[in-house]
């Protein structure tokens, strides 16, 4: 059976003890595409990165990885062909960028041979693709929100894996910020060739960037493909309980979500209706 | 032995969608924590503590009447009560009102006093193991005192004196070395460990240079022992815990919130700075009264509130709780303590380190088996 | 660059070709070489320090109830030639220093796998129960046995610390979430009390016991012959070895159990690890020394100044340092006071206690 990409999962139950987060689930990462998974907090997208990443071990079912069970390959083997950047990394007190970048050597090195010329190279390269050669000396704790998660995007790319899995890598940064970052992904998918699988919160974020998106809700795949194909006002509707319009991105031609206004505070301030704040919302919406 | 894999442990609760709250008690956290809050008398006590509290309750008042009866003389409980009312023979008025009473009573008041303080420590720390070591504290103590028996062969009264004064300069020490544009806490700490270990070495080398009677006299103390009470050492205790209990006490509430973050409770009007210091205060001289009194007991402090925490499944550090937790441990250990090797009296000390301890690691047994953090 | 695998797309670079490569690669070569220089200036630290442990030696053997001149103690370390200052520096003094040595290397780097295992830089090997069971053991063996003499505490020692090591772990790794740090601290803790509850009540029964185990307790080097350094030195090598290889697996862990796992670490295997060497470290130290717990807590503060958070230059600098600062102290000892010598780990601490409080105030400590 020919293998249907380098990264996919089949009827993956994931369940942290004894709650069932996903439950046959069938995924799979088309090969060099900007993979976004979106979905209502709690839907297990985080959850399925963990999986995808061996970071979870499903209880039923099996995650393949160029071709053999993830499972099978030594843990150094697997961090050599696949890169996570998740959400809960602490940078160590007291290190500099350039040793932090560094870290993300480790699966390539060996015991006898913990530094190379090639190392160094790797890692000055991974700071000059995400812009922070210059901070190279500085420390990491004296780095605003945007520089640090450049740098930390610097170590897994110094880990040199085509396949890279990043756990909403926009959390806590400002818009121009987000962009930035998410820039730096489509640039590294599109110039380098890396397959990219992110986790984002922001819809129109994920519409604007990914190639492939994939819609979670409750554990399962609601919906994916190209997000111009998918997106629509049903989807968001069943997918995140909210009733938007999707209208084509001025920018970008891709779909932007906006929320229907649901009445309540806005309709109140322009006098219309008199509803009662968090009375009957649904209907009120419909109505409007 | 369990070996799990890590990484899913620190997995937050979050991803489990739909999951019902882990441990029964547990979901009512925030809830409770700003009912507490809000009203000034409109406690939400829930069954579970108000059960757990009045267990502890009778269950101090049950050791308390033990500890009166029984003996070398065994009295009966009918005669302990004439005996308290002031009737019956010399030999029960004797035992009862000048050997044992001032004796379960110091037992009583020094737990709750070195239980509570444990709770502020803890709580002020936000570490299970925070106690008021961490300001070098009970090291100054052993050391002055230990000084106090070893170098000048002082009275009783004099190595609690030579305990208060070691302790006291050893805190202020602390601070003040601690001290560079602000008090940063964590510098308070290392500085604390570091003063600890000086001190300790001290200690060290006076119990290691003197005669072997005068070392164990002074091993005896740093033990913990309730053999000396009377009733000068219930007064001097009840007065400290009188001012400082209600203080501390009062102060409850807003250490709780202070649990959430410094900067959630201030945002909920707690006056942080100010909470802290006074708390920190009120406990280290709860603590130095206790320790002129008994010694350093072990363990008390640490225990309490952990163990009230578990049992009555409080969120966050219930100060009350604590101090009744306090007052059952000292009061039973110092009655094993009299009575396990009759007629040899055990430094209480040894009793609650070895049952508390025990109790401790059960209790974590059991807690961790279930699997949850 | 990743030529090793052929499926990977072109990875890194690429940029090299575009306009700007010549400033790229000026700037490249200037962080290499900055890079560079950090390496060797924390190799030739190292070289130092291994002098200077040297010369603390070489002091250490000089110094004694009978002062041998510098010289002629090279001379007897060169050409033994059993004349009886030769006879004095290779039976008497060597054994006690080199095991001296030995003890601090151990301790020290015992210290920097505590702190960096349960990130928490205030934490010492003892936490593991370590300390308290050596004593329990110790105690067992004068009261029950009534051995007496450092020789004969080693093995309960060692074994002792041992079994109060894997039940701590035990009780820390039940159910999911694995030896946390938290975890560990409170099991430590709370075994540690029951342990010491133990000490304490034999030591109030037995006077005997008691005058034993206080001058144990204190830690020390005096009378720490030639047997005793060889029944334990397999142990602290293998615990120096071990902990030596751990260094990039932990730098790995540090950066948070997702990430290291992500990396390829295996954070629990990692974990286990480090408690054995631990065990082998500071119990077999502690065995031969009794409890020094302040070496452990203060030598990786002192290290991690001079290498910063990098864990393969923190363990052989917190190797080096620890071994210097107990050769000092012990030979300071000797000499400090006029009758008699002052215990290694009384000594450590006045040394030590300072020289932490210094640096504490000196600057913003590393909090791992």
């Amino acid at each position: 059976m020919p293998e249907p990409s380098r990264l996919w999962g089949e009827d993956l139950t994931l369940a942290y003890d004894q709650s069932v987060v996903s439950r046959d689930l069938q995924i799979t990462i088309p090969d060099n595409s900007f993979t976004v998974i979106v979905g209502p907090n709690a839907c297990g997208k985080s959850t399925l990165l963990r999986a995808l990443s061996r970071m979870l071990k499903p209880s039923t079912g099996a995650v393949h990885l160029d071709g053999r069970l993830i499972g099978s390959y030594p843990s150094k083997e697997v961090a050599r062909r696949l890169g996570l950047l998740p959400q809960s990394s602490i940078a160590p007190d007291g290190i500099t960028v350039a040793d932090l970048v560094a870290r993300g050597r480790y699966p390539h090195q060996k015991f006898l041979k913990q530094w190379s010329r090639a190392d160094e190279k790797v890692i000055n390269e991974a700071m000059e693709a995400t812009g922070v050669l210059d901070l190279a000396g500085r420390m990491v704790d004296e780095l605003s929100g945007g520089q640090r998660q450049r740098v930390w995007l610097a170590m897994v790319l110094a880990q040199q894996t085509p396949l890279l899995l990043l756990d909403e890598p926009t959390t806590y940064l400002d818009i121009a910020h987000q962009m930035d970052v998410l820039d730096l992904c489509a640039e590294l998918h599109h110039d380098r060739a890396y397959t990219l699988v992110a986790v984002l919160h922001d819809l129109n974020h994920a519409c604007r960037y990914a190639t492939h998106l994939i819609a979670m809700k409750d554990g399962r795949v609601a919906a994916e493909g190209d997000p111009a194909d998918i997106v629509t006002e049903e989807l968001v509707e069943e997918v995140f309980g909210m009733p938007v319009r999707v209208i084509p991105d001025p920018e970008t031609g891709t779909p932007l979500v906006v929320p229907v206004d649901r009445g309540g505070r806005i309709a109140r301030r322009a006098g219309a209706g008199g509803a009662q704040w968090g009375a009957a919302e649904g209907e009120e919406a419909r109505s409007a | 032995m369990t070996l799990t894999p890590a990484r899913s442990g620190t997995s937050p609760g979050a991803p489990a969608a739909g999951a019902p709250a882990p441990g029964g008690g547990r979901g009512t956290r925030s809830a409770r924590v700003l009912r507490l809050a809000g009203g000034r008398l409109s406690f939400a006590v829930r069954p579970r503590t108000a059960a757990v509290y009045g267990a502890l309750l009778a269950a101090t008042a049950a050791v308390f009447a033990v500890s009166l009866s029984v003996g070398e003389y065994t009295i009966p409980l009918p005669r302990v009560l004439w005996a308290l009312a002031g009737q019956g023979e010399r030999l029960d008025l004797f035992f009862v009102r000048d050997v044992r009473l001032p004796r379960a009573w110091v037992a009583v008041l020094v737990g709750a006093g070195l239980g509570v303080a444990g709770g502020v420590f803890q709580s002020i720390s936000r570490n299970p193991l925070g106690s008021p070591d961490i300001i070098g504290f009970t090291g100054g103590a052993s050391t002055g005192a230990v000084a106090v028996i070893l170098v000048l062969g002082g009275s009783m009264v004099q190595v609690s004196i030579g305990a208060m004064v070691g302790g006291v300069a050893t805190a202020v020490l602390v601070y003040l070395l601690a001290l560079k544009q602000g008090v940063q806490g964590y510098r308070l700490v290392l500085v604390g460990i570091g003063i600890n270990a000086l001190l300790l070495a001290v200690r060290d080398y006076l119990i290691t240079r003197a005669e072997l009677t005068e070392a164990m006299t002074a091993h005896i103390w740093m033990i913990g022992s309730l053999n000396a009470s009377g009733w000068g050492e219930v007064i001097a205790v009840a007065s400290a815990m009188a001012v400082l209990l209600p203080v501390i006490l009062a102060l409850g509430p807003r250490l709780r919130l202070m649990e959430m973050g410094e900067q959630a409770a201030r945002g909920l009007g707690v006056p942080v700075q100010g909470t802290q210091v006074t708390a920190m205060l009120a406990a280290s001289a709860l603590t130095g009264a206790a320790i002129a009194v008994s010694g350093p007991i072990a363990f008390i402090a640490l225990a309490a509130p952990q163990l009230v925490r578990r049992l009555a499944r409080t969120d966050g550090t219930a100060l009350f709780g604590a101090a009744l937790m306090g007052a059952l441990l000292l009061a039973a250990a110092d009655l094993a303590a009299q009575h396990a090797l009759a007629p040899t009296q055990l430094p209480v000390g040894v009793v609650t380190a070895v049952i508390g301890g025990s109790y401790l690691v059960w209790v974590l047994y059991r807690e961790w088996r279930t699997g949850h953090a | 660059m990743s030529l090793e695998r052929p499926s990977a797309p072109a990875l890194l670079g690429e940029d090299a070709d575009t306009a700007d490569s010549a400033v790229a690669a000026q700037e490249l070569d200037h962080r290499t070489s900055a890079t560079a220089r950090t390496h060797a200036l924390r190799s030739a630290g190292l070289v130092v320090l291994l002098a200077l442990l040297a010369g603390c030696a070489v002091l250490s053997i000089a110094v004694g109830a009978k002062a041998i001149p510098l010289g002629t103690v090279v001379d007897a370390l060169l050409n033994p030639d059993g004349s009886y200052n030769s006879s004095v520096v290779w039976e008497l003094r060597m054994p006690r220093t080199v095991l001296g040595v030995f003890v601090g290397a151990a301790l020290g780097l015992a210290g920097a796998l505590m702190q960096a295992l349960t990130r928490n830089p205030i934490a010492e090997p003892g936490i593991l129960g370590i300390n308290s069971g050596a004593a329990a053991a110790v105690v067992t063996a004068i009261f029950v046995f009534g051995m007496t003499g450092p020789s004969a505490y080693v093995w309960f020692g060692f074994i002792g610390a041992a079994i109060a090591a894997v039940l701590v772990y035990a009780l820390g790794s039940r159910g999911r979430s694995g030896a946390t740090p938290v975890r560990l601290a409170l099991a430590g803790t709370a075994l540690a009390a029951v342990l010491q509850g133990f000490v304490y009540g034999i030591t109030v029964l037995d006077e005997f016991v008691f005058d034993q185990i206080r001058f144990w307790q204190v830690g020390s080097l005096v009378g720490r012959d030639l047997e005793i350094f060889l029944r334990i030195w397999p142990f602290l090598t293998a615990g120096i070895l071990l902990a030596v290889t751990l260094g990039p697996a932990l730098n790995a862990v540090a950066l948070g159990e997702d990430l290291a796992a992500a990396l390829g670490a295996r954070v629990n295997r990692t974990r286990a690890l480090v408690a054995l060497a631990i065990v082998l470290l500071c119990g077999g130290a502690t065995a031969a020394a009794g409890p020094i717990w302040f070496v452990g807590l203060i030598v990786p503060h002192l290290a991690r100044t001079f290498t910063g958070p990098d864990q393969r230059w923190v363990l052989p600098y917190s190797a080096a340092i620890g071994a210097v600062l107990l050769t000092l102290a012990d030979t300071a000892g000797r000499v400090i006071t006029s009758g008699g010598e002052l215990e290694v780990g009384i000594v450590t601490a006045l040394i030590g206690a300072p020289v932490f409080i210094f640096l504490v105030r000196r600057r913003r400590m590393a909090q791992l």
